[in-house]
């Protein structure tokens, strides 16, 4: 609903009807209040209905309670980032109210609990107030008791009317949703959704239509970027994980926890971080790519489990939902702070995998990519995801699943001979144990510097020989990956270069500068060690390169990967785009800051 | 997108070949010639020949096969163990063995996990994963020769060694109270605890062969005498060193944890034999009970179509 598209009557006047592309929607309350659910039923609605959708949502770190949102944006086109600003804020409380309002674009509705709610007299002048009794409403729909329960299906109710949704389809889905319990539950949400869709603000609001969205060719799924890459794991074939509990990552391993069974797979909590590397890198031995995750605190400990994978070439994938850090940091918020330990984080010289997902659908191809890559060169990858993708929820294109889904089943069929770890640059995946060698020569697997056949060696050639090896498969590795595309035209005057979860905002940033005239241009990386080939080339069309992430610009001015690319690239347009605030970058932030980077400068646009 | 998925053959470049014979046709025992690898490092006169010469004669004995035992260590003297037996072996990190060795026992019933290691990795960096391994009950058998040093790094204290015990790092003798192991294992939960002696290697062979029958986490403690640091420490278990081997008396119910921790209890040298044995599920069998819960739910379906039923409910 931002500025181009619809402009808001002035007159009150009867209820009008406006035809829209986009709408973006926050939610601010309470965390017990439910409102994660409207998120829910929103996006996936949207996702029903061949919709783009993403959304953002906060959570406090504390146990209970405290003040959470919930942002959805919703549109028939192409949908790149949970958008900068609100055109509806709903507030619960006042609070909510006074937190959030600077989240509304001016003109904005704001849409609030005139039970707890008092409209501020100057805000009332900026942006549009609508009243709703919601908390006094909704105790009437279903009763004095539950009052704090029904609140957000009420209000789903208010958004329905006011977007003019699918009232079946949204019906369903609270059906669906509550029907696993008591009748009465599924009979009060449905009184508290239809008191709200009742509820008439015909007198203050028009309604708002999306557009239809072009017609798609697959259908739509609906998901958090953790569930994408936990199905992702299973769609690869992985069927053993272990880890620690720690957010944002829990939830990629209760899904496995819940789900592995079905599939004859195992997931084990374990007494502690070291434990559950130590464990997917056991079942890996044993013959089957396994996978261990947690967040920032967690990877550190994994580390010296991790350089025993790397040096006994024994396949695994660790997932890294970043947060903010370091130590405990910033739990709930996100932060891209980890990719300098996932790529250099182990001791000796430990070249491992590092792939990071540009979103939630990313999220679950990038599992697959990881588990072969891992199996193809028996090397550790990590797939750097973070709290922004893990939590968010967006509508992907349904996977072919009967094509993508793999079986791993290890082979144990006899072989003459095996060498593990052959100096003739071959790349040589991991004998199951329990395969039979009839030659009668065992291999086995050490974190000591071995020889061909994994014998301890310390002679200084065979060092200089294994460490070689064990580089070269990453640069065999490099050689094979894609090149990056370019966002834009390839060449130009600014390229905003990002990785991992910063791709939607980048983008857009890129589609708005472009609308004004300025030449920028945008990548995003995935694989992040070893880079992709053709680096050069495209950094050749650029006058500079400025590289938008989610960390702190370091004691010499630029982040972890613009570190990484000047190390790499020795050019000293590669320039760092840094904030720290815990919070994903929006659209109109990066474009500000390229804007006082060149007031100040630092380069022309 | 899914372009960049890198496809990868099943075993890579590893050819199969036909089985040397038929999987049930009978086997020869492997003999100790077949079953050893590298000349084992350890000095002349160190309690762990033992401990390997006894693994050769259990595998032998039992008539295990190369391909079926997974042979696990962590770091230390006796952790070099995998690279002196002719078998899938991993020599793994500090402490970790355990945690490792679940990961094989746990995804891979078809094998026999054995670990071995000294008390360092068991009873120190890695005390957590012993606790947390017995408790969870997870099927495999674990050898821990306990030496009371660290020998690898030359004579520091370990956690099994005595008050007053001179070491590099306790000059003027250890003042730290030292860890009963066997309490340790049985307040863990461990379900199969014994106690041996490399002076021994009858009763050993016995552990270890009713450690390897026992469908649970079974652990044996070994003493096992470091010449080089610890010269004589457990002399007054020997009976050729005038010391007393004392089995379990017989009267002694195995199953009876009170019982066991009482044993634990005397002073050195102590019982030999096993202290406590429990038949409670190992997490194994409960691992697979959920899965066949699950598996009935689904049956019939192949994976991708279980996964189909799931992106199915969240359209």
């Amino acid at each position: 609903m931002s500025e181009s598209i619809v402009t808001p009557p002035v007159n009150g006047g009867t209820a009008k009807v406006s035809k829209i592309s986009e709408a973006v929607i926050r939610f601010a309350g309470n965390s017990q209040d439910g409102i994660q659910a409207i998120g829910g039923f929103l996006a996936r609605l949207a996702g029903r209905s061949e919709q783009e959708v993403m959304t953002f949502m906060t959570i406090p770190a504390t146990i209970s309670g405290g003040p959470s949102i919930f942002q959805v944006r919703i549109g028939s086109g192409e949908v790149l980032s949970a958008g900068d600003e609100a055109d509806v804020l709903v507030a619960f409380y006042p609070h909510s109210y006074e937190e959030h309002i600077g989240a509304l674009r001016k003109g904005g509705i704001v849409l609030y609990d005139s039970d707890h709610v008092q409209p501020n007299p100057e805000w009332e002048k900026q942006y549009r107030h609508v009243a709703v009794p919601i908390t006094s409403r909704t105790v009437e729909a279903i009763g004095g008791t539950a009052k704090d329960k029904g609140k957000n299906i009420f209000t789903l109710g208010l958004v329905a009317k006011m977007f003019d949704l699918n009232v079946p389809k949204l019906e369903r889905l609270i059906s669906e949703r509550f029907g696993g319990k008591d009748e009465s539950v599924v009979r009060s949400a449905m009184s508290a959704f239809h008191a709200g869709y009742g509820y008439s603000l015909g007198e203050v609001l028009e309604t708002f239509q999306f557009r239809e969205p072009a017609r798609k060719d697959r259908q739509q799924v609906v998901m958090t970027g953790n569930e994408a890459l936990a199905y992702g794991l299973i769609a690869a074939g992985i069927r053993f994980g272990a880890a620690y509990p720690i957010t944002p990552w829990s939830e990629v391993m209760e899904i496995l926890r819940r789900e592995l069974p079905k599939y004859g797979g195992t997931f084990v909590q374990c007494e502690d971080e070291i434990a559950s590397a130590c464990m997917a890198i056991g079942a890996g031995w044993a013959g089957r790519v396994a996978v261990t995750g947690s967040s920032g605190p967690g990877i550190s400990l994994k580390g010296e489990a991790i350089g025993w994978a790397v040096m006994a070439e024994v396949p695994l994938v660790v997932c890294d939902i970043q947060r903010g850090g370091p130590a405990t940091g910033l739990p709930t918020n996100v932060e891209q702070s980890d990719l300098n330990i996932a790529c250099y984080g182990g001791h000796g010289d430990s070249p491992r995998v590092v792939i990071a997902p540009v979103g939630v659908e990313d999220c679950f191809y990038t599992a697959i990519e990881a588990v072969n890559i891992a199996r193809k060169y028996s090397v550790p990858v990590i797939i750097l995801s973070d709290q922004s993708i893990a939590t968010r929820i967006e509508a992907m294109e349904e996977p072919k699943l009967e094509k993508l889904c793999q079986d791993l089943t290890p082979d144990l069929s006899a072989v003459a001979d095996y060498t593990p770890y052959p100096l003739d640059g071959t790349v040589t995946p991991r004998l199951a144990a329990g395969t039979p060698i009839l030659s009668g020569k065992y291999p086995i697997s050490t974190g000591l510097e071995h020889d061909e056949g994994g014998h301890p060696s310390g002679a200084p050639k065979m060092h200089l020989q294994m460490t070689a090896r064990r580089r070269r498969k990453l640069q065999t590795l490099a050689a094979q990956l894609p090149q990056p595309q370019v966002y834009g035209p390839p060449e130009g005057n600014i390229l905003l270069l990002g990785w991992g979860s910063t791709q939607g905002p980048i983008r857009e940033a890129v589609d708005r500068a472009r609308a004004a005239g300025d030449s920028v241009s945008a990548l995003n990386l995935r694989h992040l060690n070893p880079l992709p080939p053709g680096l050069e080339n495209i950094f050749a069309g650029f006058n500079h390169v400025l590289v938008v992430e989610a960390n702190d610009e370091g004691i010499y001015g630029y982040g972890q990967l613009a570190g990484i690319l000047r190390a790499r690239f020795c050019l000293p347009k590669i320039i760092g785009l840094n904030k720290t605030d815990g919070l994903t970058w929006r659209v109109g932030e990066i474009l500000e800051r390229v804007k006082s980077d060149v007031a100040a400068g630092l380069r022309r646009l | 997108m899914n372009d960049t998925a890198i496809q990868v053959p099943q075993r890579g470049n590893i050819t199969s070949v036909p089985p040397a014979t038929p999987p049930d046709a009978p086997r020869q025992p492997l003999t100790k010639k077949e079953l050893s690898a590298d000349h084992p490092t350890w000095c002349p006169g160190c309690g762990d020949f033992a401990v390997l010469a006894l693994y050769f004669k259990l595998v032998e004995k039992r008539k295990l096969w190369h391909e079926k035992i997974a042979t696990v260590a962590g770091i230390g003297c006796s952790s070099r163990f995998p690279y002196f037996v002719q078998a899938h072996g991993a020599h793994f990190i500090h402490g970790r063995a355990l945690p490792f060795a679940s990961g094989i026992s746990l995804s891979r019933p078809d094998l026999h996990v054995f670990v071995f290691g000294g008390d360092g990795d068991a009873y120190s960096i890695g005390g957590n994963h012993l606790t947390h391994t017995a408790r969870k009950n997870i099927k495999m058998t674990y050898v821990v020769m306990d030496n009371w040093v660290y020998g690898l790094t030359k004579k520091q204290t370990s956690p099994t060694s005595p008050l007053g015990f001179k070491s590099k790092t306790d000059g003027s003798g250890a003042i730290d109270q030292p860890i009963n192991p066997m309490k340790q294992l049985i307040a863990a939960g461990a379900s199969f605890v014994a106690r041996a002696t490399h002076t021994n290697p009858n009763h050993l062979l016995q552990m270890m062969e009713a450690a390897m029958d026992h469908d649970g986490f079974s652990v044996i403690e070994c003493l096992s005498e470091c010449v080089e640091f610890y010269e004589g420490a457990f002399d007054a278990s020997n009976p050729r060193k005038g010391g007393k081997f004392e089995t379990v008396p017989a009267s002694h119910d195995v199953t009876d944890e009170v019982a066991a921790y009482k044993l634990a209890d005397a002073p050195f040298p102590g019982y030999f034999g096993v202290f406590y044995k429990s038949g409670r599920p190992t997490k194994n069998a409960l691992e697979a009970k959920i899965n066949a819960d699950a598996r009935l739910k689904v049956a019939g379906k192949k994976d991708w179509e279980i996964l189909q039923a799931t992106f199915d409910r969240l359209k």
